[in-house]
């Protein structure tokens, strides 16, 4: 450090002027450190304090915040460190109030001041007079932080944002009250629709921007409505571009939250379109300038006249069109609605016509009535009855008169054929009929009888012819003659082979029959032991 | 239909309401005393509308504050 050789400069310069009381003693005794002064502590720490607070009157040192402390006092107590080293800091509350930058620990700084001695402890510090984070990255992620705190609080939710109103009667702009900002939000409302507007003039950079800025919205939000002041229906919030250092007020949190907490609806407009600054998340309406916000507050005066006047003609027509309708429609009503004479005119006619008829009618009704009458009354005489009546007595008459003969002459008719009858029903024919009967079944049964015993009688003789042709004809006579018949079990045995292969043998004589080899050895056997014994037979 | 009197209502709201009206009028089969009616309610609908829009009358002032930054009252600004 540039400083250190000062530092022992002054050092030196100060042991020189308590030199000067031991000039002699210096001079007479050189011995190397015998002269050297002795401070006291306070002398020794009035001294350093002189030096330092004199040659570090005004330093700007460039480092992190550390531990950040917020005592009930109102001073900050801090420290700013590098890799190696550390510094104690304070910030009095009266620094503090319009700092820009809250002190966070973690951002890295720039801070200005002086270093003082603190003597009762052998410590130093670093009083901040101003503090600044250290360039664009510092500050952009300071602000990054910042928005996501008050995001993650809900402070930009959409759902907060409230709609501007369609024609607001006072506007209020908090701006500075000079420069171009106004001018533009003015001319633009006077273009489209001038308005009564409460300017609320703030400083819009440096240390006190953010203060007056929230101040003014809180202001402008604390009016009561019809109060001596108008209370604005919306709020324009508005700075014309610059750098990010020179917009950084629009960036504090008391800001943005004074926007979010506007019960009046709020349209910011700071810096350029291409500036985002944290009030624009928090406001209702973001306008990318002030022109633009002035366009957002006020709709255009005269396309609204045109609109209405178009209304109104649009009503005039439509009236006009409804009652020329209304009266086109009766017109044509009425003309095809007939005259009430003449709507009577057929029917009477007709009546006329009717009345006419009647009379003529009902004596012509009444004469081919009474024609009708005398025509059927005319052949209704007491004569043609009574005519009728002997007509219909003289036929009865007849038919009675016959009724008694017709009866007797059946009558008669039938005795007659049962007299005829009579006669023929007699007892002689049947019973001899009777005796013929019986005599021709006495004949027939003797008959039948004689037949019978002749027919018995020559099949007696007819069997005994050929009883006796039998027994002539029969082998048994043979056997009389001495022939045999040899049987086997299975028939009559008519050859030698028949009778070698054959087990038994039953041979019939005239008187009986005989049975041989029925006992003896089996046929095969016997035929192979003795085969001459076969021709024995 | 609104129940707020004519001549309190806002301008969008006169506004809305003289739309209604018209369109009311003018597509609606609106019986002949109705349709008069509406006519009445619609000319005054149209004259409040243009009351508000004769209204645009520019007055800007500024807030004057205190020390403490309290407004006190205002001044007219012109020029501007």
């Amino acid at each position: 450090m540039s400083s250190w050789p000062l530092f022992l400069r002054v050092l030196s310069c100060a042991n020189n002027k308590s030199k000067g009381k031991h000039m002699s003693d210096l001079i007479d005794d050189p011995r190397m450190g015998a002269n050297e002064p002795e401070f006291s502590v306070t002398e020794i720490s009035g001294a350093i304090k002189r030096i330092i607070e004199g040659e570090f009157s005004h330093v700007r040192i460039r480092g992190e915040l550390g531990r950040v402390s917020f005592p009930r006092s109102g001073h900050v107590y801090l420290d700013i460190k590098d890799d190696k080293s550390v510094i104690s800091a304070v910030i009095w509350k009266g620094v503090m109030a319009r700092l820009t930058t809250r002190p966070e620990e973690g951002l890295e700084v720039v801070a200005t001041g002086r270093i003082t001695t603190f003597g009762g402890q052998s410590k130093y510090q670093l009083v901040i007079e101003d503090m600044k984070p250290a360039g664009m990255g510092a500050l952009m992620a300071m602000l990054e932080k910042r928005k996501a705190a008050l995001a993650a609080e809900g402070l930009f939710d959409p759902a907060r944002k409230r709609k501007l109103p369609f024609l607001p009667e006072v506007i209020g702009v908090v701006t500075s009250p000079s420069g171009a900002v106004i001018r533009d939000i003015l001319h633009r409302l006077r273009d489209r629709f001038p308005r009564k507007v409460l300017i609320w003039p703030v400083a819009v950079q440096g240390e006190k921007c953010s203060h007056e800025v929230a101040h003014a919205i809180e202001g402008f939000n604390a009016l009561t409505p019809g109060g001596a002041l108008p209370r604005p229906d919306v709020l324009i919030v508005a700075r014309g571009g610059g750098s990010l250092e020179d917009l950084w007020g629009f960036n504090e949190e008391r800001v943005a939250r004074a926007a979010a907490a506007s019960d009046i609806p709020l349209i910011s407009a700071v810096g350029h379109e291409t500036d985002t600054t944290l009030i624009d998340y928090a406001s209702d309406v973001r306008a990318p300038t002030p022109t633009a916000a002035a366009e957002m507050a006020v709709p255009v005066r005269m396309e609204l006249l045109a609109r209405v006047n178009e209304r109104g003609a649009v009503l005039s027509r439509s009236i006009t069109a409804g009652l020329t309708y209304r009266g086109e429609r009766l017109r044509d009503l009425a003309r095809v609605l007939p005259r009430p004479d003449t709507l009577l005119d057929d029917p009477r006619q007709r009546l006329d016509r009717a009345a006419d008829r009647l009379p003529n009618s009902l004596l012509h009704l009444v004469q081919k009535k009474r024609v009708d009458l005398s025509e059927r009354a005319g052949s209704l005489r007491p004569s043609v009855l009574r005519a009728r009546v002997i007509s219909d007595q003289r036929h009865f008459g007849e038919q009675a008169a016959r009724l008694g003969p017709s009866l007797g002459r059946l009558v008669t008719r039938k005795r007659d054929r049962l007299e005829q009858v009579i006669p023929r029903l007699r007892l002689e024919a049947v019973k001899r009929d009777l005796v013929q009967n019986r005599r021709n079944l006495d004949d027939l049964t003797r008959r039948m009888s004689a037949a019978g015993q002749a027919q018995i009688a020559r099949l007696g003789d007819r069997l005994s012819a050929l009883d006796r042709l039998n027994e002539t004809l029969s082998y048994k006579a043979t056997l009389d003659r001495g022939y045999a018949v040899v049987r086997a079990d299975s028939g009559v045995i008519t050859s030698s082979a028949q009778a070698r292969d054959a087990g038994s043998l039953e041979i019939e004589f005239r008187d009986g029959r005989f049975k041989i080899g029925s006992a003896q050895t089996p046929a095969k056997k016997t035929q192979n032991t003795t085969p001459e014994q076969g021709s024995l037979f | 239909m609104t129940d707020t009197p004519i001549d309190e209502m806002t301008f969008e709201q006169a506004m809305a309401e003289l739309e209604r009206v018209v369109s009311q009028l003018e597509h609606g089969d609106v019986a002949l005393e109705a349709s008069i009616t509406l006519y009445e309610r619609g000319a005054q609908l149209k004259k409040r509308c243009e009351t508000k829009l004769k209204e645009a009358e520019e007055k800007v002032a500024a807030i004057t504050l205190d020390g403490q930054g309290t407004p006190t009252g205002t001044t007219p600004v012109d020029g501007l």
